[in-house]
């Protein structure tokens, strides 16, 4: 099945299964390698995307069904989130990382300021292992520099 | 000079007579303190690309014509395979390879836990290699299975034989004490859960296997791989740039890789075997449960005169069994001590190695059984800690100890318990409780670095070690930068590749900094010599009057000051060739490292409901290296235990032994949300006896107390004592029903 796919900006023609999921078709088919899969099914957030600025879960979001304009880290990394995580050290083995900046930068573009309060209900989706939690909460709080 | 010796090697707390060859360490350390670049903050070198998304994972690897494979596994927790039948499978759609028990190293008949791995198959796609499982046709019969680690241990059923200790007449000691506290403890098995799941990529070049693999030990990985092969290490060479998180799970080769190197040699083509989060939920390795029935004699003066304890493992069906007595007996200065450990076998996935093994466990018991001895005295639970201070490891001098100075540092956090007492309300309790902190982390020889230093002025460190996640890439550039006096950017590091390097130190058992780092440290010297050396021919000056600052060239009289790319670009394309090597440890004495917790809770008493508000951690690992990678270290330890202590969990069915918490909405793990406020101190106090550079590992330190810290918060707010975790709302609620029955059981009678 082929259908249309713009990410980052970029418009591709996607010949997947009907079943693929987006970040299947991301990281195999664009080779965009960014978006990670670490559960697969939604429950740790390591594989978020935007989709018209909204975080999605990519591995459980069908390819075919997406409408919207699709954001991954690849679309981000001159986002300003991504110097605050390094000054912060809110990265141990990265993994997640990615996932991170992408809920991350949804969030300060709907409210440039947020609170810890509001970092923590936003961000409680994406699971870091390491516990880098503390040094995001920061990055967040700074990200403008 | 190169000598032969006979020593102690320890990984993660346990311990082999090895011949070493080591090398003298000949270098005196570095004065106390923070220096240029070591002992300061540093971000890490790879942060910005890891943030990005830009580094390549063992999961971002795809190679030509790249196969996946895909592992079945045992439905009964003991069967053994009567009759297998590949075929169907074979004839699947996208199936280019299937084999049975016996073809790989790991593929067995007989499975002894639900999940234990029995054939494999390669297919184009990985969703056509797990369709193809299904095809696979297997006749099992069924084998008597045993879930119970008590059960296990009544008949005997060992992984190894029990392990007893005693030193001292506890007998005795016990029966003279003026007080004697008992308990039972018990922990439950915690899951690993790193990030990105085991996986490997194999490929066969020539007779040459390559192995891209998400591994915590390239260099075991490799001789693993070898051994099991019967081919020359140097035919297997093993990649991990970047791997996503292992925490003592990833330090060998696994099933799925010896089932990968078959694959890809049976189809000539390489063939990546990832386990899915649901595998990685049983099959991958877990922190073992315990039981742990202890017992502590004191005078009535507080000194502690008996110790003992029976502890159960709960292994699983293969594995190791971890020290988990090895608080008790080294933590406290206590000259009666008895201990036992069964390992019990029962039909349960493998333990593997979690970030402190044993250690966590076991200090959980042993530092509630203190506070509750402390309670019975009516002591200062830090005084009592206080006045029993091992001054020695039974007999062994320590190479470096400053958990007194822990315990100075937490003095002012300790103070803050009436204040927060006096937060309570009618239902939210709030109590501060502290806990030790005893664990290993000396790391030890072999370990080799090289260092290049170009005509560009630059410096490589090359070494074929790997960075797990903890900034080991950062810690080693800041060390090399320090000794050879370049500025911090002017170095790099290269790492992850067995045919890239010499050996290098596993990255568990908190060992990379302390055997790494003075490898890394001696290598930078020789090339500063060289450097040296080169600079006095060329100025016309004596080496002792030159030294390198700040990437300059500098002479003591202050008349040369000239950037070392000035010096070397006559070099052209010639290198400076730095070598170093990690010394031996020092000999008749125990290296270890101390810390101690404060942790602030509030307890809900009508619904058990468990708060963490605040935590502080004072460790002592030698010298700190980078203040940054440190405190994020202290804070991730802490997390993890967090969640170790109040919501993770694994169940299995007790009937069939399948594991029910396989993902990730049922296996809890803290977010961002569960995160207390966390300070953290160092007595950056460089260990004067361990090598060239004074340091000890942090990777499972922090980890270690953080448990009883918190049951001994809870205790000191509610009176409750919890004596299992995770502290679950229905166990803080039957903690808080016991304590309050002892409280009726104690009150004088009404007349």
């Amino acid at each position: 099945m082929a259908s249309e796919l713009i990410v980052n900006g970029h418009t591709y023609e996607v010949r997947a299964p009907v079943g693929a999921s987006l970040a299947h078709v991301l990281r195999e088919e664009l080779g965009l390698t960014g978006t990670k899969i670490a559960c697969n099914e939604g429950h740790c957030g390591a594989c978020t995307v935007q989709i018209d600025g909204v975080p999605a879960l990519s591995c459980i979001t069908l390819a075919h069904a997406v409408r919207g304009e699709v954001t991954t880290i690849e679309g981000l990394r001159d986002h300003p989130l991504v110097d605050a995580f390094v000054k912060a050290d809110a990265v141990q083995c990265g993994f997640c990382t990615p996932g991170q900046v992408v809920s991350a930068a949804a969030l300060v573009a709907a409210n440039p300021e947020p609170t810890s309060e509001e970092i923590r209900h936003h961000m409680a989706g994406n699971i870091c292992r390491c516990g880098t939690y503390p040094r995001i909460e920061e990055a967040i709080l700074h990200w403008r520099g | 000079m190169a000598r032969l010796i006979r020593t102690e090697k320890e990984v993660e707390g346990r311990f082999e007579e090895v011949w070493l060859v080591v090398e003298e360490d000949a270098l005196d350390q570095w004065p106390v303190g923070p220096l240029t670049t070591v002992g300061r903050d540093a971000e890490r070198k790879d942060a910005p690309e890891r943030v990005r998304g830009e580094v390549r994972y063992t999961a971002d690897i795809t190679l030509p014509g790249m196969l996946h494979g895909a592992i079945l596994r045992s439905p009964h927790a003991h069967a053994r395979v009567a009759k297998i039948d590949l075929s169907r499978a074979l004839s699947a759609p996208g199936v280019h390879a299937a084999i049975g028990p016996g073809d790989a190293h790991g593929l067995e008949e007989e499975a002894g836990w639900l999940g234990a791995p029995v054939a494999a198959v390669a297919a184009d796609t990985a969703a056509q290699a797990r369709a193809a499982l299904e095809l696979v046709d297997v006749e099992w019969e069924e084998l008597e299975i045993v879930l119970d680690p008590e059960a296990a241990v009544e008949r005997e059923l060992f992984t190894a034989e029990p392990t007893r200790y005693e030193r001292g007449d506890f007998d005795r000691a016990l029966a003279e004490a003026d007080v004697v506290v008992e308990g039972t403890y018990r922990t439950s098995v915690v899951l690993h859960n790193s990030m990105e799941t085991h996986q490997s990529v194999c490929e066969w070049v020539g007779d040459t296997l390559n192995v891209y693999i998400s591994t915590q030990y390239v260099w075991g990985v490799r001789d693993e791989i070898a051994t099991e092969l019967g081919i020359p290490r140097d035919k297997v060479r093993v990649v991990c740039e970047y791997m996503g998180g292992g925490f003592g799970s990833k330090n060998d080769a696994g099933e799925y890789t010896f089932a990968g190197a078959e694959l890809a040699k049976r189809t000539g083509r390489p063939v990546k075997c990832a386990l899915t989060r649901r595998e990685e939920n049983t099959a991958a390795g877990n922190r073992n449960a315990t039981i742990q029935k202890l017992k502590v004699g004191a005078r009535g003066d507080g000194t502690i005169v008996a110790l003992g304890g029976e502890f159960v493992n709960a292994v699983g069906w293969t594995g190791w069994s971890a020290m988990t007595e090895g608080p008790m007996q080294m933590l406290y200065a206590c000259e009666n001590v008895r201990t036992v450990r069964y390992g019990a076998q029962i039909n349960t996935p493998p333990m593997k190695a979690f970030r402190a093994p044993g250690f966590v466990e076991g200090t959980f018991g042993l530092e509630c059984l203190i506070d509750e001895l402390a309670a019975k005295l009516d002591v200062d639970p830090l005084e009592l800690r206080r006045k029993n201070y091992a001054d020695s490891n039974d007999g062994k001098p320590f190479s470096s100890k400053n958990l007194m100075e822990c315990y100075a540092l937490a003095q002012a956090q300790w103070d803050r318990r009436h204040d927060v007492r006096a937060r309570s309300t009618d239902t939210w309790k709030h109590g501060v409780g502290m806990a030790s902190q005893i664990w290993f982390g000396g790391g030890g020889p072999p370990s080799y670095a090289w260092i290049r230093v170009g005509s560009d002025g630059r410096a490589q460190v090359v070494t074929a070690m790997q960075d797990i996640g903890t900034g080991s890439r950062t810690a080693m550039a800041q060390i090399a930068a320090e000794e050879l006096g370049f500025p911090l950017d002017r170095v790099e590091v290269s790492l992850g590749d067995t045919s890239r390097g010499p050996f290098a130190s596993i990255s568990a058992g908190s060992s990379t900094i302390p055997s790494m780092g003075p490898a890394v440290r001696a290598a930078a010297a020789d090339a500063k010599r060289q450097l040296i050396e080169i600079a006095a021919q060329r100025y016309h000056l004596e080496e002792r009057v030159l030294d390198i600052v700040d990437g300059n060239v500098v002479s003591a009289d202050g008349n040369l000051s000239t950037p070392v790319e000035k010096l070397v670009e006559v070099l052209e394309d010639a290198q400076i060739l730095g070598k170093g090597a990690r010394g031996p440890n020092p000999t008749g004495m125990s290296v270890l490292t101390f810390g101690i917790h404060v942790v602030e809770v509030a307890v809900d008493i009508e619904t058990g409901e468990i708060v963490v508000d605040r935590v502080y951690a004072a460790h002592d690992v030698g010298r700190i290296v980078n203040t940054l990678g440190a405190r994020s270290q202290v804070e991730g330890g802490i997390i993890q235990g967090i969640g170790h202590t109040l919501s993770e969990v694994r169940l299995h069915d007790p009937a069939s032994g399948r594991i029910l918490t396989t993902t990730l909405d049922a296996y809890r793990m803290p977010t961002i949300a569960d995160v207390p406020e966390i300070v953290c101190e160092f007595v950056d106090q460089p260990d004067e006896h361990l090598t060239n550079l004074g340091s000890k590992g942090l990777g499972e330190p922090p980890i270690v107390p953080i448990a009883a810290a918190i049951a001994n918060a809870i205790r000191d707010a509610t009176g409750a004592d919890v004596h299992e975790l995770p502290i679950s709302r229905e166990e803080m609620l039957r903690a808080l029903e016991a304590a309050k029955k002892k409280e009726k059981r104690g009150a004088p009678a009404a007349v």
